[in-house]
Parts: C-alpha cells; structure tokens; sequence
C-alpha cells in the first residue's frame, strides 16, 4: 500500500455516520451525498475537501448508524486515511472493508487543521511535516491486512473466489 | 478442568467450531442467520453478487425484512421495494416479510431467534435480537456481502461487560429509561464489549423490554447485547410457536465467568430519563426539561413502537388529549402489533386522544420516511437516536424518551413527568 500524503481536516469526539451520510440523501447519488458529507459539522468539508486530504478525529468516530454510506461518502471526497483517537465498531470495519485506511491515532490532538501528514497505513507510522513529529501507531490488523492491501472486500473476495476456498 | 465461561465465549466458540475462545482472539463464525434490510440489503448487495458472479450462500439462513422504505413515496422508494422483492423471488429467499413491520421486531414475533444462535444484520440495532440469549450484531452492507457469499464473517472475541439492575421501578419507569441512563453513565464507547444484562429487574422483564436494552447497545458502542436465556425467553418463543431447544437454558454464562467490569444499578429510584439533543449520551431526569416546549412527539421505530410501548402511550392517552399546538404521530413497529393493539382497545384509545397514525416502518426515525421535522422543530421521540439532523433539518432538535414520557409530553404540549398522570 502507497504511503499517503495529505492535509489533515480536524474533528472532535463521537463524529456520528447520521452527519456523514445524512438520512435524507438515501435515495440520492453518491454525488449528492457526498456534498452534504459532515454538513452539520463543517459546511464546508465537502466543498473544500481535496483528494488525497486526511480526517484526524478525536474518540469513537463513525459512532451509530451501520450504513456504509459514511465511508464511502469519505471515499468518494477522496478522502485518503482517517486517523482517530478510536472508531465506532462498524464504521472501522466498513472502511477498511473499502479499502479506507483507518488508524488509531492517541495523538490527534496534536494535528491542526491544514498540517500535512505522511501516513504508512501498514507500517503504522504518521509523520507530521509542519512540526515535523513522527508518531508509531498500530498498523492494519494483520488478518486484515490481505484485505485492505488487494483494496478492501470486494477485491479480496474475487481474489478468494479465483482461488475456490470460499 | 474447563474454565468458566461467558455466553458470548460459548456462542463464539460454538459458532467458530473451536473448543473455547479468549477475550483478543480474532474468529471466524459461521452465521446462523443473517438479517437483510432493504435500505442496505439487496440494493446494495445484489450489483455486488453480479460483479463476483456469485449467488448466496444459504437462502434458509437469510430473512430479508421490507421496513426502511415502507411504505413507497416516490419512484425511488417503489424501485428499491421493488428490487427487493425480486431479490426473494430470485434467490428462493422464503422468509421474507414485505411491508409486514421493522426486521429486529419481526424476528422475535416470528420466533426466529433463539438461545445460542449466532446472528448478524445489516443495520446498527441488529444488536436487539441479543435479548433472546444469542449473540446478534450488526454490520454494514459491505460486510454483510461477504456474508451473503461465504456464510462466515470474522469476529474480534470481546470481553463482556456485565450490567446488573435490581429493585422495582416506579410506575411510569421502563427499560428505555435504564437505556438513557446507561448511555450517560457508561458512555457512548464501549467498544470490544458485548453488554450483557442481568439482575432481578432484567428478569422481571418482558421479552420486548429486554429488547430496548440490548437494541440501544448500539447506543453504547458496544459490540452487541444480550441477556441470558430464561423461562421469559422460551415463553417468548412459544407464543411464536416455536418449540425451544431441550439446551435453550443452558445458553448462559458460568457463575463464575470473568467480566471485564460489573456494574450494579438500582432501578428503585430511577425517574424517567430524557437525552436532550445531539445525543442519546446528553441525557438526565425529566424533570430538568420541563420548560421543554414540542412541536412533535413521536412514537415509533423499532425499539419505541413496540406493542408493549402503544399500551404504554394509551394508559397515559385514555380520557385525556394531545394538547393543542403538539401533534402526536404514532408509526406501530409491525402489522402484528398494529393487529393487536386495534383488537384490544389500545389503538381506539390513542386515536380519540388525537394522535395521528402512520404506516408501519423505520419512518422518521432516520428521516426516512413520514414525520420527518422542519427547521427549529422541537420533537420528543421514543427512538434511540438523536443526533443533528437525523429526523430531518438540521436544525431540528430532538428529545428521546420512553413511551410514556413522550405520551405525558404529547398531552402537556411540553416534556411532562408520567408519574403525574400514572397515579
């Protein structure tokens, strides 16, 4: 997996999935989704988020709803990583489950909004290039790690299914 | 000597065909049953099975429930209901109810759960399957892909953490006011724990009030819920007409298990708790919300439109009216509930209060479906989650309660205390 680099965006604690995939856009596209992404949190994220950018976020975010719509809301803004103090159960399992790097990060709070941060999901390291500050955090899980290298679930189940040892 | 165990480490290592598991060990649990929705089930699966070229693993083990975009409001609603019966129809799914109530209700009216299964669901409060003794969680739709085309799905086994309640509650006092008061006391973060509920209050519950403990387990964060199984279990299942398993009992943990931590609660003096917005966590006694004005109180979802919770809402109703001003909304959890709750009076006696009655279904609760709220609408909800924006505008701020809470509010026209009017 490529070592990401990118602006860090900033959140608090207990950031719910209602806020990155609101229930009104259900029906809609991903396009329109993704534009109301964390809307009642920061009105401009989805306007102003680039490819390549990173979340750093405080406790249990992706707290609430099992709609994968969360993570793939962050992954259709381009949203390379999220870096968290911790995650909510199924949003950590959804992103990666899309290939979405999440790691937990003790140290978010030492990240201001715009830092730019070097992360090596698989080595587990975070560097932080303004105050230049190297951070080793836990890497992917290693039974996971398969997964999240072909590019999350569906890659590995055509990786699986070729092999016949479903 | 065998050690002792939690039930969460039985089911586990029954369903991971492994002779016991330890707290940190990653498993891979063949699923008993697998519970499909039709907001992340078959419109989001099914152009999955395509693109691999596969099918599903065990049509008898899926129930695949119609409850997020009930009933069709647009053309985007109808296509989605409609992919979703094709899906049953394709796949030989049998057990699928279309239109029929919310999913986690109907497996217990159905009685398809049972102690010791291993359980999954595409949607957060699967966890609530937890209060017939089996382990039951939820995941997203992507996971349950995998689901779908393997059977299995992997575990990190949790510590469990038990929550003991003792005492009687007040009248007026239920086991939504037990869940509030958990989200403050324990938080929202219970990650790598599965809650389970015990103690004489727990016991002396219905099968549907244990069901509101462990469904707010998501609430907590925790990997899921449950409640071990007793004779309120099997009864449960017999009125389903089902005949429990000669081991159903035996699905419990060891008297001497190892908990990551107990907590012990009194139940006695407990008041009726109110979680102010943006969050089930931001919760306290009634009574510092009485100045509380509503626009909207609202009755529904799976953990709050329960029959258990309409007869709540017509005790408080009966001789007695929604106060001008307030509109009451009341969206019954399943077709069997609405059934039995216009067969015994209740219904009557909530419609000649004033309430205004909604289709079966997850509805508003996720601003899905009818009673979603306008900008700076104040409603008070027996639902399980009030983060911004989730009923609707952003603006919107909603109160959760129980059942008999938001039918003393809807009378008051403010947040109002059941005891009052339950002497």
């Amino acid at each position: 997996m490529k070592a990401i680099e990118g602006r860090a965006w900033v959140f608090g604690d207990n950031i719910n999935t209602d806020a990155m995939a609101p229930g009104l856009y259900f029906k809609s596209s991903m396009d329109e989704m993704a534009r109301h992404c964390l809307e009642t949190v920061d009105p401009h994220f989805a306007r102003d988020v680039r490819p390549g950018d990173v979340i750093v976020a405080g406790r249990n975010f992706g707290v609430g709803s099992a709609r994968e719509q969360a993570a793939m809301a962050l992954t259709h803004l381009g949203v390379a990583a999220v870096l968290a103090v911790s995650f909510g159960r199924i949003f950590y399992r959804n992103a990666l489950n899309f290939g979405l790097p999440a790691l937990t990060f003790p140290n978010a709070a030492t990240v201001r909004a715009g830092d730019v941060l070097r992360v090596q999901p698989v080595a587990g390291r975070i560097e932080n290039v303004r105050t230049a500050a190297v951070f080793a955090v836990p890497g992917i899980p290693a039974h996971l790690m398969a997964m999240v290298e072909a590019g999350g679930l569906m890659p590995w189940l055509k990786v699986r299914l070729a092999k016949d040892t479903v | 000597m065998p050690l002792p165990y939690t039930l969460t480490q039985k089911i586990l290592a029954r369903a991971a065909g492994r002779p016991h598991v330890s707290p940190g060990e990653i498993v891979t649990c063949r699923v008993d049953l697998a519970l499909l929705l039709d907001s992340g089930g078959p419109r989001r699966i099914w152009p999955r099975l395509k693109e691999l070229g596969v099918g599903v693993w065990d049509p008898d083990r899926i129930v695949l429930c119609s409850d997020h975009f009930t009933p069709a409001v647009d053309a985007e609603s109808a296509a989605i209901l409609q992919l979703t019966r094709e899906f049953a129809r394709h796949f030989g799914i049998q057990r699928f109810f279309d239109m029929r109530g919310i999913g986690h209700v109907l497996l217990a009216e159905q009685g398809l759960l049972a102690p010791g299964m291993f359980a999954v669901g595409g949607d957060s409060h699967s966890s609530m399957g937890g209060a017939f003794g089996c382990f039951m969680a939820g995941f997203g739709a992507i996971e349950m892909t995998g689901v779908v085309v393997t059977g299995e799905i992997w575990i990190q086994v949790p510590e469990t953490l038990r929550v003991n309640w003792s005492g009687r509650f007040a009248r007026g006092v239920v086991a939504k006011d037990i869940a509030l008061f958990l989200c403050r006391t324990l938080g929202m973060e219970n990650g790598a724990s599965v809650l389970e509920y015990g103690g004489e209050t727990v016991r002396n519950m219905s099968i549907w009030e244990r069901m509101v403990l462990t469904n707010m387990a998501a609430e907590l964060g925790a990997e899921t819920g449950l409640v071990e199984a007793d004779e309120v279990t099997l009864a449960a299942l017999r009125t389903a007409g089902r005949v429990p398993a000669a081991d159903a009992l035996d699905w419990r943990s060891d008297p001497d298990a190892s908990y990551s931590a107990i907590h012990d609660f009194s139940a006695t003096d407990l008041p009726p708790q109110i979680a102010a917005p943006d969050s089930p966590a931001n919760s306290g006694p009634v009574g510092a919300y009485d100045t509380v004005r509503i626009d909207q109180a609202y009755i529904g979802a799976c953990v709050g439109a329960k029959l258990s919770d309409l007869r709540m809402v017509a005790e408080v109703l009966k001789n007695r009216s929604v106060a001008r001003g307030t509109r009451l909304l009341v969206a019954p959890a399943s077709t069997q509930a609405m059934t039995e709750a216009a067969a015994d009076g209740t219904l009557a006696t909530i419609t000649a209060a004033g309430a205004y009655i909604l289709p079966t279904g997850c509805g508003a609760c996720a601003a899905l479906g009818a009673g979603v709220l306008a900008e700076n609408e104040v409603c008070i909800s027996s639902t399980n989650r009030n983060f911004r924006g989730r009923m609707g505008a952003n603006s919107a701020q909603v109160y959760l309660a129980s059942p008999y809470t938001v039918a003393a509010s809807a009378v008051a026209g403010r947040v109002a205390d059941p005891r009052e009017l339950l002497t």
